[in-house]
């Protein structure tokens, strides 16, 4: 169990059942009573977000939690097949659950599969990946440096996102797997 | 952001915070309050059952000037404030910091509506000073100050929440949290909304309204969702004082909190006789907050460094 006081952001916590991060956090203390913790939580396995204020007399659930490096080995239908690299077990986690997730995952990647009660429900990619700009507008001359003007490009594999206007179709360049956007370029086409 | 850019962004705000302090006291002096300093380092502080003083060396650092404050008054003061620094170990978030700015203020023979009016007054002076207007914008939202809304703490709990004020005062905890979930977000953010006449447990050091006992003399002022003043019908009867400091020390005690001393002098000053009275405590940053537009405490306080 943890505490009200043990909250923070990013912890992790179990309410009726299921497993939620907390996104944001508030203290706050309503004149001369006792203080409360307000809390924007996201529901880790559907994604849904809702707020909840707990009071320090309040306990909480730790949620059974366990993360473990995975291989991404295929795909299976809608599935996606990650494999044990020690004990070559493998789970199955749905293209639903796995959201954008699905653009950035390469043959072999190394990556943290979170399971809840022994469930998979989401992975951890490594935070870059980098993949070729299959299509994109030329940029216009005079703008090579900028990264703050921003043109529309595709990846290699349909995935689209914005880019500076530098980048030229065939360019390698280095996607965050965490806010799926554009980081840097590795190399020209 | 580097704490240097920390540092530049609030040094901005430091001369509109002045301006407002320096409106405030125009506006005591002009109604005739002497303002007063007390000691910051004190060795009893008063006993409440969710407010902590930092211990500092062999003292507290106050959490308010209230008691040293109500000794003056039981010297023959009748209106004084202070705008100083006090101190609640642990509260930090956009709206609290452990160390912040506040504003008391204490009028003999005057009743806690009385003080709403006078503090109304305040507020309508000091925002004029400022804003050559009596409405401003925080937060998106625009908030004249011309027109109260005073709503009393049960039909408050009844109208906004479904729910019973003196029920959710019996279970630990819930009160407060009906009222942040619940009432707070509903109270009319367009003009100042005052919450009045609480369950005589949340009425630390209020005296219990002569008309209904069950309820204390007390009222919250909200601007634009902000809980900006707390005051009281003060406490007057040197028995009922000494049994609230007895039961808060005894929850403190309980829920395994420092021990702190009698407050002797205290006791000594109000068992002398002290004049019936009403006082006020005000969160000066979040004042300025509101009157400067900015949403966290730490955008117009000076950083406290990490």
């Amino acid at each position: 169990m943890y505490s009200a006081a043990d909250l923070k952001k990013g912890l992790k916590i179990e309410i009726d059942g299921e497993p939620y991060a907390i996104t944001d956090f508030e203290f706050c203390k309503p004149g001369k009573g006792t203080a409360l913790y307000r809390c924007r939580l996201k529901n880790l396995v559907t994604g849904s977000s809702m707020d909840r204020t707990f009071r320090p007399v309040d306990k909480v659930d730790v949620p059974n939690l366990e993360e473990r490096e995975m291989h991404y080995s295929y795909k299976d239908g809608d599935n996606y097949v990650f494999s044990d690299a020690e004990t070559y077990e493998e789970i199955q986690i749905t293209a639903e659950q796995l959201g954008d997730k699905t653009y950035f995952l390469l043959d072999d990647m190394l990556c943290n599969v979170l399971f809840f009660n022994g469930k998979p429900i989401d992975i951890t990619l490594p935070t870059f990946i980098t993949r070729v700009i299959a299509e994109t507008e030329p940029g216009a001359r005079g703008d090579t440096a900028s990264t703050n003007v921003q043109k529309p490009a595709k990846l290699d594999n349909g995935y689209e996102l914005m880019v500076p206007l530098f980048i030229n179709q065939g360019d390698t360049v280095k996607v965050d797997t965490r806010t799926g956007e554009y980081a840097e370029r590795v190399s020209k086409g | 952001m580097t704490s240097f850019d920390r540092l530049l962004s609030v040094a901005a705000n430091l001369p509109l915070r002045a301006k407002i302090a320096s409106l405030i006291r125009a506006a005591f002096d002009a109604a005739h309050f002497i303002e007063v300093e007390t000691p910051v380092g004190i060795i009893a502080p008063a006993a409440e059952e969710y407010i902590e003083a930092p211990k500092a060396d062999d003292f507290f650092l106050r959490t308010s000037p209230e008691l040293q404050m109500k000794r003056l008054l039981a010297a023959g003061m009748e209106r004084i404030y202070q705008l100083g620094p006090c101190f609640r170990s642990g509260e930090n978030g956009t709206r609290h910091r452990q160390e912040f700015t506040m504003l008391e203020f204490y009028q003999v023979g005057a009743d806690y509506l009385q003080l709403l009016e006078f503090f109304h007054s305040v507020l309508l002076s000091v925002c004029r000073g400022l804003h050559q207007d009596t409405s401003f914008t925080y937060n998106g939202q625009r908030i004249s100050l011309d027109k109260l809304e005073i709503i009393p703490v049960r039909e408050a709990f009844r109208r906004f929440a479904g729910e019973s004020a003196d029920r959710c005062a019996e279970e630990e905890g819930l009160f407060e949290l009906v009222l942040v979930d619940k009432v707070e977000p509903k109270l009319p953010k367009d003009r100042p909304c005052v919450l009045i006449d609480y369950p005589v447990r949340f009425g630390a050091f209020a005296r219990p309204k002569p008309s209904d006992p069950t309820l204390v003399e007390r009222w919250e002022i909200y601007l634009g969702g902000l809980e900006l003043a707390n005051t009281y019908g003060e406490l007057i009867d040197a028995a009922i004082q000494r049994e609230r400091f007895a039961r808060f020390s005894e929850t403190r005690r309980q829920q395994g909190l420092a021990e702190y001393p009698e407050p002797v002098a205290f006791l000594e000053a109000i068992d002398r006789g002290f004049p019936p009275c009403a006082g006020s405590a005000m969160g000066f940053d979040r004042l300025v907050m509101l009157l400067t537009d900015h949403t966290d405490i730490n955008e117009i306080s000076f950083p406290l460094d990490s």
